[in-house]
């Protein structure tokens, strides 16, 4: 066991503005730091270890067992056999693997606390925000597919001819899951939550920056009762676990949310070794339009939550606001003043609201990028930071920059802004704020994203399908969507003496 | 985790033979529960009935009366109308719940009585006469499984967008239907409860129900676990009373939008009668059957003999599904007649709080005489009586198992529903004739064939006019499938997704857009 005790400083970040509480002392136990195969902790077959870092002080918060190509072997192993046919797995009533995925979100609700705060020391999200947000998504997420477990259904099909045929929806198999680092916790749910509810065994690995609340899960996920071999939590890098997993010969289908650049290595790694089943959720520039006849303070509001939430680490943010003309300055205007009042700080001190980068690879990037829109000659109009007077062609405007940098941008027809909104490679999610009805229904049938939203922002919910046109990635999570992801359809086909309708 | 331990230990709970359970599972009961609740719940409060009127509920084993229940009458009625349309207002709580959370609700009704599995499963047990090993591993945690899959649907169902011709935006909402009177029978009290109020409330309704009078007390118990886990006032009401008075206000009331029932076919028609009379209510039905179980010559003998049991006599007889016309193929009839009768005569009759009893009382007096009626007629229409066919105690509601052979289609054995323990063999050649023979029935409710040919079980499933047709079993039911009648045995399915239907009201929202684009 690891017994760390965390102490607040103020000096956590060069941004902190003059607070000056009295910190918590939050005793933290990290009940397991190795990998989770078969429903029990192994070592790393290499021996080594990977170190696990508080963003907000750069402190050393433990060391995790580090998984390679020989822990993926093992795990998928153990998968396999969970998915042997005959098993007390594939035997299991539907309805009690619903009940599982139940038990698992009361026994997340019952760690809440824990998870939440494990969650904000290692991603350094605002701890009210994992509380409240991250867990509760997290929660619902399992009970939701928790729900769908005994209603996935086939067919019976009117074919030509005496035959009775009818479908199966059969799980795929042994799924590799690889998920990202700003939502750990509630991007574990997402994954494994549809896979287990139809039927699939699960190898995920976290990512090497937030393993923590990853392997708590794996504690609950025993205690809730899963079989061995059922879920295997494999933390580890990209370049070395990811990759194994990637291209394993005996992996049916592999799930991956991330960045584009590797997304494009993991559908290559498909078609390389046994053509699995991919599935993509990766980055998006997502535009944020804002006519002259909305409300515009609350537009305002929005489409700052909508770039500065989870310090701008989100691939929903809406990272290019385009405002029309009549109401363009003074939409900056009151934009830079939100920014400007943002306190930043120690994640776990309520009243900060925003925490830091998730490390110093994005905390460079971000700055680079934030130079670039200096030079390219974008209007600096404060820091955490917003770029007025931003063109379609600065790097600002077309890279992914996820940090908490805004960029405005004017525009003075619908049909321009749908043709400049479009014109990017990514397509994962749009903002229209208008009063106009048309408008709204025009604008978001035209933008080429897989989630529209309309007078609000971020409005996401268990029930509703999530996911990206183009190189925002294919397929999509949450929702009954989901769940076609993770079937086989098998068609079965009896020859009978006689049909009748 | 004790669900997931029993429901390995004992084998699909969903179906009981002798003694596959594990009595050591079961705890032992208390034959005398405590009474709590014997009033109306209406708005989430208690209250005596408007005459302040009120009836005994019986013991059927020992024919005592257990205690008094207020009566609910018309007045009743159209307070508990008010609550539910009150509650179902536009922009009440309830209306406004996120679906997600109506299913929780549900899904904390359903974990509220699995802790008081062992209370209700007495309560049950005392007011209906079933057996209480079979209460406990049977009745209560089917209850609590379907819950749970309601629970499951409230945020999954879903209407469409939909490509008409035109410059249109078009989709559907699945909206609730409204205020909904539900009127159950005695035979599965609890369960009957749930199967109503799982997708009446899941899809967002409101629900004004009438118990059984004969079984009033576990449904209202439930009630007071609804209040605690926290459903809104008016959103569900319980009324005890009678038919011709309470039921009858329901189905012939001018603001409940649908009434569904479950009971005999002669009451059936009056509930259709009366929502033609008012306000054209929607109606689903779930009545009775004279469901053919026919036995093939390549059948598993063993196994057919203890399902075909198993068939009719479950439940003291009282199932709308019960395998109530045995069609035995006439090359294994004998075997078959004989091994029934063996199995009949060994079949425990006796005091429902005893873990060895299979057979408890018939649920009442009017039943009692009304089976022993049947046995008369079977007797004197020339059917041969092989076993059974009298009381079998002194005291309660007792009937022995009873078996008839050499029965022909025609008599009243073969043709009424006797809701009892006395079984009907008939024999046959053909698989063409069996088809016909079972279908010639005004009833259509369930059916089932034992036989290994493939061809042959396609064959008949396709060709009997029944709801459920079960292939090398019987009574196997699960909260995910369909369940309802053909013709006679009623209209609308309940259970699995296809029982939402019945409770949503499909709208249609067509939008004028400047230009529409696929």
């Amino acid at each position: 066991f690891n017994i760390l005790t965390y102490q607040q400083h103020s000096d956590a970040s060069n941004q902190v503005k003059g607070f000056n509480q009295s910190f918590l002392i939050l005793p933290y136990t990290l009940n397991r730091d190795l990998i989770f195969i078969d429903n029990e902790w192994h070592e790393s077959c290499s021996g080594r270890k990977m170190p696990v870092h508080n963003p907000a002080t750069g402190d050393l918060l433990c060391e995790v067992e580090e998984a390679d190509t020989e822990d993926v072997d093992k795990a998928v192993q153990s998968a396999r056999a969970a998915f042997q046919l005959g098993s007390p797995w594939r035997c299991m009533d539907a309805s009690d693997r619903g009940l599982l995925l139940n038990r698992l979100a009361d026994l997340v609700e019952r760690d809440r606390l824990r998870l939440a705060t494990l969650e904000a020391l290692d991603s350094g999200k605002i701890f009210l925000m994992a509380y409240f947000v991250d867990l509760m998504a997290t929660v619902k997420t399992l009970r939701y597919y928790g729900g769908w477990a005994d209603k996935i259904q086939g067919k019976t099909i009117p074919v030509d001819g005496e035959y009775f045929t009818y479908t199966r929806h059969e799980p795929i198999g042994v799924c590799g899951q690889i998920i990202p680092w700003n939502f750990p916790v509630m991007m574990f749910a997402w994954k494994i939550a549809p896979a287990l509810c139809c039927g699939n065994t699960v190898i995920i690995k976290p990512a090497e920056q937030t393993p923590l609340t990853a392997l708590h899960m794996a504690c609950l996920i025993k205690e809730a009762g899963f079989p061995p071999g059922v879920v295997n939590v494999l933390p580890g890098y990209g370049p070395t676990a990811g990759s194994a997993i990637a291209h394993h010969m005996d992996i049916d289908k592999i799930a991956f949310t991330g960045s584009t650049a590797v997304g494009k290595l993991i559908q290559k790694a498909a078609g390389d070794s046994n053509l699995k089943r991919v599935t993509l959720e990766l980055g998006g520039k997502n535009p944020n339009i804002v006519f002259a006849d909305c409300d515009l303070e609350y537009a305002v509001e929005q489409a700052h939550s909508g770039l500065f939430f989870n310090q701008g680490q989100c691939c929903l943010a809406g990272s290019r606001v385009f405002v029309e003309d009549s109401i363009y300055e003074e939409f900056v205007c009151r934009s830079a003043e939100k920014a400007r009042n943002k306190v930043l700080g120690n994640p776990l001190v309520p009243g900060v609201d925003q925490g830091p980068q998730i490390d110093q690879k994005q905390f460079d990037k971000i700055l680079e990028l934030i130079e670039s829109g200096k030079k390219e000659g974008a209007t600096l109009e404060c820091g955490p930071t917003v770029f007025s007077n931003v063109t379609d062609d600065m790097r600002i405007a077309r890279e992914e920059i996820f940090g908490p940098v805004q960029q405005i941008m004017r525009f003075r027809s619908v049909n321009e802004v749908i043709q400049r909104a479009n014109a990017t490679h990514y397509g994962l999610a749009a903002g229209v704020f208008t009063n106009d009805i048309d408008k709204a229904l025009t604008v978001s049938s035209a933008l080429q994203a897989g989630m529209v939203w309309v007078n609000c922002y971020n409005a996401m919910s268990t029930q509703c399908p999530f996911g990206g046109f183009k190189m925002s990635g294919n397929g999509r999570e949450l929702g009954e969507y989901a769940l076609q992801e993770y079937t086989e359809v098998k068609a079965v086909t009896i020859k009978i003496s006689q049909k009748n309708s | 985790m004790l669900r997931i331990v029993l429901s390995r230990t004992l084998p699909r709970i969903s179906r009981i033979s002798n003694c596959q359970y594990s009595a050591a599972a079961i705890p032992v009961p208390c034959a005398q529960p405590e009474v709590h609740y014997n009033k109306l719940f209406i708005n989430n409060e208690w209250q005596d009935a408007v005459s302040k009127r009120s009836f005994p509920t019986i013991n059927p084993a020992t024919g005592e009366v257990i205690c008094q229940v207020a009566e609910a009458d018309k007045a009743d009625v159209d307070k508990a109308v008010k609550a539910a349309r009150e509650a179902f207002r536009f922009g009440s709580p309830w209306r406004r719940m996120d679906a997600s959370d109506r299913g929780l609700l549900l899904s904390r009704l359903a974990d509220a009585i699995e802790r008081d599995t062992a209370y209700l499963a007495e309560l049950e047990t005392l007011d209906n006469g079933k057996p209480y090993a079979v209460s406990y591993s049977v009745d209560v945690p089917m209850v609590v499984k379907c819950l749970r899959y309601y629970a499951g649907w409230a945020d999954k169902w879903e209407g469409k967008t939909i490509p008409i011709d035109g410059d249109f935006f078009c989709y559907t909402r699945h909206e609730p239907i409204g205020v909904c009177g539900q009127i159950i029978p005695w035979n599965f009290p609890l369960l009957m409860q749930a199967w109503k109020l799982g997708p009446a409330l899941a899809t967002g309704n409101t629900v004004v129900m009438k118990v059984a009078e004969q079984t009033p007390l576990t449904a209202l118990y439930v009630a007071s676990l609804i209040k605690e886990v926290g459903f809104p006032p008016g959103v569900v009401n319980i009324l005890p009373g009678m038919g011709p008075s309470a039921g009858s206000a329901i189905a012939s009331h001018m603001d409940v939008d649908k009434v569904a029932f479950t009971g005999s076919t002669e009451v059936g028609h009056l509930i259709q009668q009366a929502s033609g009379s008012s306000n054209l209510k929607k109606v689903t039905l779930e009545l009775g059957g004279k469901s053919p179980n026919i036995i093939m010559s390549d059948a598993n003998m063993a196994e057919a003999v203890e399902q075909s049991h198993f068939a009719l006599f479950f439940n003291q007889g009282q199932c709308c599904c019960a395998g109530s016309r045995t069609y035995v193929q006439d090359t294994i009839y004998d075997e078959f007649m004989e091994r029934s009768v063996e199995r009949a005569k060994s079949r425990v009759v006796g005091d429902p709080f005893n873990m060895k009893t299979e057979q408890g009382p018939q649920v009442d007096e009017e039943q009692f005489k009304k089976i022993l009626g049947y046995i008369s007629s079977g007797k004197r229409e020339g059917a041969k009586l092989m076993c059974g066919g009298g009381v079998a105690a002194d005291r309660g509601y007792f009937i022995q198992p009873t078996i008839f052979g050499d029965v022909q289609d025609g008599m009243t054995i073969a043709r009424e529903e006797i809701f009892g323990p006395v079984m009907q063999i008939l024999k046959f050649k053909t698989l063409e004739e069996v088809v016909e023979r079972a279908n010639d029935t005004k009833y259509g409710l369930a059916a089932a064939v034992f036989t290994k040919d493939i061809d042959k079980a396609h064959y008949i499933s396709s060709g009997l006019r029944a709801g459920t047709v079960w292939i090398n079993c019987y009574d196997v039911f699960g909260a995910q499938a369909p369940f309802g009648g053909y013709k006679y045995s009623g209209n609308g399915r309940e259970l699995g997704e296809y029982g939402l239907d019945n409770y949503t009201e499909v709208k249609t929202v067509t939008i004028k857009v400047p230009q529409k684009n696929s």
